[in-house]
């Protein structure tokens, strides 16, 4: 079935789902990079956003509301998980961190269950970006083509807030020598707080965002965890243009293996991930790591 | 995540084996039980055990987290309205096991849960820990075939009972038979023998069809049967099998697939959470309606979860529907009991969990014993006995419940009498028409000790 048309949906269904990759791991590796805190609650978070968004949609059905919510929820819970839990466990080992944010994710998943049962729940698309655009070698679902242009806007804005402003400039700093920052007259832990705010938000616009495509559940975080770690991975633990390329990487070795046998997609993921782990173990573009 | 109702009930089961110690001779019961221990001697993991106290444990090991959990759930309160009209003497369950008395055998049962997420390894975790806590005589569980297999090979080895609920698979009474493990519920074989002819009779012969398949035993074993069928009684042609892993989100590669494959059909054999997103999503590539969507095993309320615009004049085979209350008494009277107590009509997995458990009940009370070699034989009698779809029976040869499928074609929005009413019933299929001969999968049962 590999033929010119097949290859080109392919590719193109590869970039789509890399840019959601991408956008889902710019949270987790700006959470890294700045804080040292590797967040497995960022898939919980990813669902959380789906769901506030899907219950304002419920109340507004307004898509830009619903959209408004999911991100600004979760941004709020992501501050609020930073000052009630996470900063206790900055200096603590990664073990620790690792643990309570996988306790966090489970209790996100199941506070979900309890309220609104397992049956998933979707937002539908704006009217405008209903139906299906063909596209001359493929038809595709005109959402998705519009998700590229969100997603890309989202990236460019995170990317702009994080090289482009004082506050971008502070991170990026504090990330380098805390101390020498703090010593400024900068409250780093305010920036810190903010930092581990905006990085939830970027799983939560992801989640909302992408319940359109795919609906929500309370395990929804699970799936998409996993491989949002293997982007990070591929693209380097804390960098944020590394997220962009290990999400786009990973998003076409997923479609392009799909089209020669799907069941090996995901071997394949983890293929490329070794391959990076062994002769670039830092990742593509990341400047801390593992050597 | 895990729910044990009960975790004391071995202490007060310890206190209570010391005082019968005493007093069993002196009554009729502890009589039988005693001439039992004498010929019986002690069986795998919990006989006699899990029999001695006053009450009887049943273990279930049921997806409440994950692609099943949805159904999971429905399965879990089916069971344990099964439990409560088994100890309450509700009319249903006397109807469908008349010796049950405030329990059976002269014990309450109880039932112990806690979740699977449709994983083996975590079935059978959970299972291992209701023996050594509470030893339970009976096991339930799967809504995934892999964790069915799993058990079965658990319940042989343990000497425990084990009812699998949905499990859609070949294998499971097939070549992963056991002589501890008995289905209740259609599969695979069964249904794509019920729907072929109504497909094919529907759309014609020489038709091509993309199949979407869950990467394991279960849909492996359920796409091979359904093509079998199209292939050979129909000339239909299989032009791609999209196989995805169970859990899989984002269906667009293989639908991507499935477009450039030239099917007029999209046969989608994926269940549970995966169907919904599946079939959603094919509905967004533009794949439905320009393909005719088939479910040839399928949970009827993926039309609550994936919307009627997807499954209106859809084509399913499925286990029990709730309007089948209209042909059958014993239905209707489960649809009112589990309505009243839960807020919505019972779904697949409700009335297969229900059932297990009361021809369980009706063996035991049968046989008058809980040694397992004496239940199984009670169930290899092959008996006619009450379902709540008129008569079935228990084939001694595979442990398979000779019983209707039910093929339902999916309502308009219009025409639904009430937010639940989703499907009309097409055919109701005799199972021992569809039904394959007891050793075409290579069942072989092993041993009773």
């Amino acid at each position: 079935m590999i033929n010119t048309a097949n290859f080109l949906s392919q590719l193109f269904n590869g970039l789509v789902l890399g840019a959601l990759l991408a956008l889902i791991s710019s949270g987790l590796t700006i959470i890294y990079g700045t804080l040292g805190v590797l967040n497995l609650a960022h898939g919980a978070l990813f669902m959380l956003g789906g769901y506030a968004g899907w219950l304002a949609f419920e109340y507004s059905h307004s898509f830009i509301l619903a959209v408004a919510a999911g991100a600004l929820f979760v941004m709020v819970v992501g501050v609020i998980m930073e000052q009630v839990i996470i900063k206790h466990f900055y200096s603590r080992p990664d073990e620790d961190q690792l643990l309570v944010t996988f306790g966090l994710s489970i209790v996100f998943a199941e506070l979900i269950r309890y309220f609104f049962g397992s049956l998933s729940k979707k937002v539908p698309p704006p009217d405008i970006f209903g139906g299906i655009t063909n596209m001359g070698f493929m038809v595709y679902p005109t959402y998705r083509l519009a998700l590229l242009g969100i997603i890309a806007v989202a990236l460019l804005v995170l990317y702009w807030v994080l090289y482009r402003t004082r506050i971008g400039m502070i991170v990026r700093a504090g990330i380098e020598d805390s101390v020498a920052v703090d010593s400024l007259g900068i409250n780093v832990y305010k920036v810190f707080t903010l930092v581990f705010g905006i990085g939830a938000m970027a799983a939560g616009f992801s989640g909302i965002v992408y319940s359109p495509v795919v609906a929500m559940s309370p395990d929804s975080g699970d799936a998409i965890l996993v491989q949002t770690f293997v982007v990070v991975v591929i693209g380097g633990v804390g960098s944020f243009p590394g997220a962009i390329l290990g999400g786009l990487i990973a998003g076409e070795i997923i479609s392009l293996t799909s089209m020669v046998n799907p069941a090996y997609s995901m071997i394949m993921l983890f293929v490329a991930m070794t391959l990076v782990l062994v002769f670039r173990p830092r990742g593509l573009m990341g400047s801390i790591g593992r050597t | 995540m895990s729910k044990f109702e009960s975790t004391n009930g071995v202490s007060r089961r310890s206190a209570l084996q010391i005082s019968a110690a005493g007093g069993m001779v002196a009554t009729g019961l502890g009589g039988v039980q005693w001439a039992m221990a004498q010929d019986k001697p002690k069986l795998g993991a919990t006989w006699p055990e899990g029999s001695q106290g006053d009450t009887v444990y049943l273990g279930a090991a049921v997806p409440l987290t994950g692609t099943y959990a949805v159904q999971g759930a429905d399965e879990l309160k089916g069971m344990e309205l099964a439990i409560e009209h088994i100890n309450t003497n509700h009319e249903l369950m006397k109807a469908l096991a008349p010796k049950v008395n405030s329990g059976v055998n002269g014990k309450k049962v109880k039932l112990l849960s806690a979740d699977s997420a449709a994983k083996p390894n975590q079935a059978l975790q959970v299972s291992q820990t209701f023996i050594a806590q509470n030893k339970i005589i009976a096991m339930t569980g799967s809504t995934s075939s892999a964790v069915a297999v799993a058990m079965n090979k658990f319940a042989q080895r343990e000497k425990i009972i084990y009812m699998a609920a949905i499990s859609g698979s070949n294998d499971t009474t097939g070549k992963d038979c056991v002589r501890y493990g008995f289905r209740q519920g259609v599969y695979g074989e069964m249904t794509a023998n019920a729907i072929g002819p109504i497909l094919v009779k529907q759309f014609g012969k020489n038709r091509k069809a993309a199949f979407m398949t869950p990467d394991y035993t279960y849909g492996h074993t359920t796409t091979e049967s359904v093509n079998n069928y199209l292939t050979k009684e129909g000339g239909w042609k299989m032009v791609t099998n999209q196989v995805s892993p169970l859990g899989t989100q984002d269906f667009s590669q293989y639908l991507t697939n499935i477009a450039n494959s030239g099917a007029e059909f999209l046969i989608n054999v994926n269940w549970g959470r995966d169907a919904v997103l599946s079939s959603q999503q094919a509905k967004q590539f533009g794949l439905i309606p320009k393909m005719t969507l088939v479910l040839p095993y399928q949970i009827p309320f993926i039309a609550k979860e994936a919307g009627v615009d997807i499954t209106h004049g859809v084509y399913a085979a499925t286990d029990f529907w709730w309007t089948l209350e209209d042909k059958y008494p014993l239905a209707k009277m489960f649809v009112e009991s589990f309505h009243k107590k839960y807020g919505y009509r019972p779904e697949w997995g409700a009335e297969n969990g229900y059932v297990s458990f009361a021809h369980w009940a009706r063996m035991v009370t049968e046989a008058g014993s809980f040694y397992p070699p004496d239940v199984i034989k009670q169930w290899e009698k092959g008996e006619t006995i009450p379902s709540l779809l008129g008569d079935v029976h228990y084939r001694p040869e595979d442990h398979q419940c000779v019983r209707p499928v039910i093929i339902v074609r999916g309502k308009e929005k219009k025409d639904m009498k009430n937010d639940e009413d989703f499907w009309d019933i097409v055919e109701i299929v005799d199972g021992a028409k569809v039904i394959q001969k007891p050793d075409a999968f290579g069942c072989k049962l092993g041993d009773y000790t």
